[in-house]
């Protein structure tokens, strides 16, 4: 059977390439419990050594903290922004909408080092001393168009007779919004704030050239990348990435209750 | 027939009154959305004019806006300049990605449509996963398996082989993590473009006796096409502007095009020369994607029905 065999051959190169994709994470760890400074394979001495090292720093604290108060900054503002975003992206008819879903899909497609640097400059031509505030409102600028992508695929799959149902009943306009607008679209609006989240914290363009002399973990790991690697860059790096699949799991198993009570 | 001509009917006073509440919503489709464009035009659309207006003033200096000079575009049009250099690396790398990427994912869109099922979902979150990971914690990965005495030479070396070839710090390699950072850009356009294929198409076309090369020519590709070409254009505009892989990975072997700009902003302190770059680069991509989105209509590849 031609069929089978061509199945077969499409499992086969995704598992090929699953395993591609996670197989510098693999490294990373790999090289965070070697002992001895330099990366050598295969390794001769495994240590949790520089795991402590990192999770006993001060400075990473600091940075780790920083990193935390932007992400979630980032991810209250974006989504407020962004549900009343999607909505109008996906929900009414109005007159410019075909022009404003293609115009904030434009931050998305910007090169994010050039969008940092035009920000950077922005920010000096008023006058703003950069800091990580001034970085909360350059993720924002990239991630809310992003959320409210996220969000407006939930909006296109909602049904508006309920909405109007809602009206016809006699409800005021913050009710409908409050009682059946939100709760619908609770879904959607729980994925655009995991997104948020764990796109602020991964990124390291846009926070290169806005956080001023505060810094982040992606900052962190590069500058110590470029001059003065140790085994604490992949495990900070390690450690980063095992946050951010703790979350993903939580909010995913959340999300999935979410859906089924939103379903029910 | 008097009552009725007199009293309007409940339900003509129902839909009067949905008329009005239709008329309401397109002022409140515009205020929704008004959030969204006070951020864009504060935080996207003030910083480029600020590039802009950098752009035309005198080099190596700080005058934004008080001096007039095409200087900067001149310095970059000059022959001897080369910067041009840097955008054919760029251009050519990013074209190499996307086709590369169209090649790796689509049996991978297709897989999640047709072929995956019940996995599909979870299939697609690992696929998302890593872009919840710093680009430069996976790149730095790929170096630790590529570098002398790395996993790769490490293990061909244990198994008693020469040890692995030496990649890092070339342009093969550079293209390489461009393919690897930008997957998901091109899988999951391409998915939601094949979603687009009704199925009952292609099976009445294999009923009719339709070869698999004929369904996939006639019918999937072109129905697809929408959700392959956005996610090419997406591809293609971040690897345009890509600079990680060629610093981590490439080791600078050669420098990008968003690689010069960052290079006049810091290390040569020539912010004007910078933003003339920036603004060439800008209206370059700018006009690129404002041309394909134009070709597409979001509310149906997203899913409105």
């Amino acid at each position: 059977m031609g069929h089978k065999r061509t199945n077969a051959a499409i499992w086969a190169w995704t598992a090929f390439v699953l395993v591609a994709i996670y197989l510098p994470i693999v490294c990373g760890a790999l090289a965070s419990f070697n002992k001895s400074r330099y990366f050598g394979f295969p390794i001769k001495t495994y240590s949790t050594e520089w795991w402590q090292k990192t999770l006993d720093s001060i400075e990473i604290g600091m940075i780790v903290k920083t990193s935390i108060a932007i992400a979630l900054l980032v991810t209250v503002f974006s989504v407020v922004i962004a549900t009343f975003g999607a909505l109008a992206f996906a929900r009414y008819e109005w007159k410019g909408r075909k022009l404003y879903q293609k115009l904030i899909l434009l931050p998305i497609f910007f090169p994010q080092p050039v969008l940092g640097l035009a920000m950077l400059l922005g920010f000096n031509a008023v006058g703003i001393q950069t800091s990580w505030m001034t970085a909360v409102f350059a993720h924002m600028i990239w991630i809310v168009p992003v959320v409210t992508l996220v969000i407006a695929i939930q909006v296109y799959g909602f049904d508006p007779s309920l909405e109007e149902a809602a009206y016809d009943l006699g409800c005021s306009r913050t009710q409908v919004f409050r009682e059946v607008t939100l709760p619908l679209l609770w879904p959607g609006i729980w994925s655009g704030m995991l997104f948020a989240f764990l796109l602020s914290w991964s990124n390291f363009p846009l926070s290169l050239y806005t956080t001023g002399a505060d810094s982040t973990i992606p900052e962190w790991l590069y500058a110590k990348m470029v001059a003065g690697y140790t085994p604490m860059v992949p495990a900070l790096g390690t450690m980063a990435t095992l946050g951010a699949a703790c979350l993903l799991l939580a909010g995913g198993l959340i999300g999935i209750l979410l859906r089924r009570r939103a379903a029910a | 027939m008097a009552d009725l001509a007199l009293a309007p009917a409940p339900g003509a006073a129902a839909e009067s009154a949905r008329q009005l509440r239709h008329a309401r919503m397109l002022s409140v489709g515009a205020r929704c959305a008004l959030p969204v464009a006070i951020l864009l035009g504060i935080g996207f659309l003030a910083p480029l004019v600020a590039i802009f207006g950098y752009a035309f003033a005198t080099p190596r200096s700080f005058d934004v806006f008080t001096s007039f000079t095409l200087t900067n575009f001149a310095t970059l049009f000059d022959p001897s300049n080369t910067v041009w250099l840097s955008f054919l690396w760029s251009c050519g790398l990013a074209l190499l990605t996307v086709a590369i990427l169209a090649v790796i994912a689509y049996p991978i869109a297709y897989g999640l449509n047709m072929v995956f099922g019940r996995w599909s979902a979870l299939i697609s979150v690992f696929f998302v996963f890593p872009l919840f990971v710093s680009e430069n914690v996976r790149l730095y990965g790929w170096v630790l398996f590529f570098i002398k005495n790395g996993v790769l030479d490490g293990t061909l070396k244990w198994l008693g082989l020469s040890g692995g070839p030496e990649v890092l710090y070339t342009p093969g390699v550079t293209l390489f993590g461009m393919v690897y950072t930008y997957l998901p850009f091109m899988l999951f356009p391409m998915t939601l473009g094949l979603a687009l294929v009704p199925r009952d198409l292609v099976d009445a076309a294999r009923d009719l006796g339709a070869g698999r090369l004929f369904i996939w020519r006639e019918i999937e590709l072109p129905l697809a096409m929408p959700g392959i070409l956005i996610g090419m254009l997406l591809t293609f505009v971040l690897a345009i502007g890509a600079t990680a892989e060629a610093k981590i990975l490439g080791g600078q072997s050669i420098i990008v095009i968003s690689h010069d700009i960052e290079i006049a902003f810091t290390y040569s302190q020539n912010w004007p020369l910078g933003s003339a770059l920036a603004v060439l680069v800008t209206f370059f991509i700018g006009a690129l994607t404002l041309f394909a989105l134009s070709k597409l209509d979001l509310d149906r590849m997203l899913g409105r029905r």
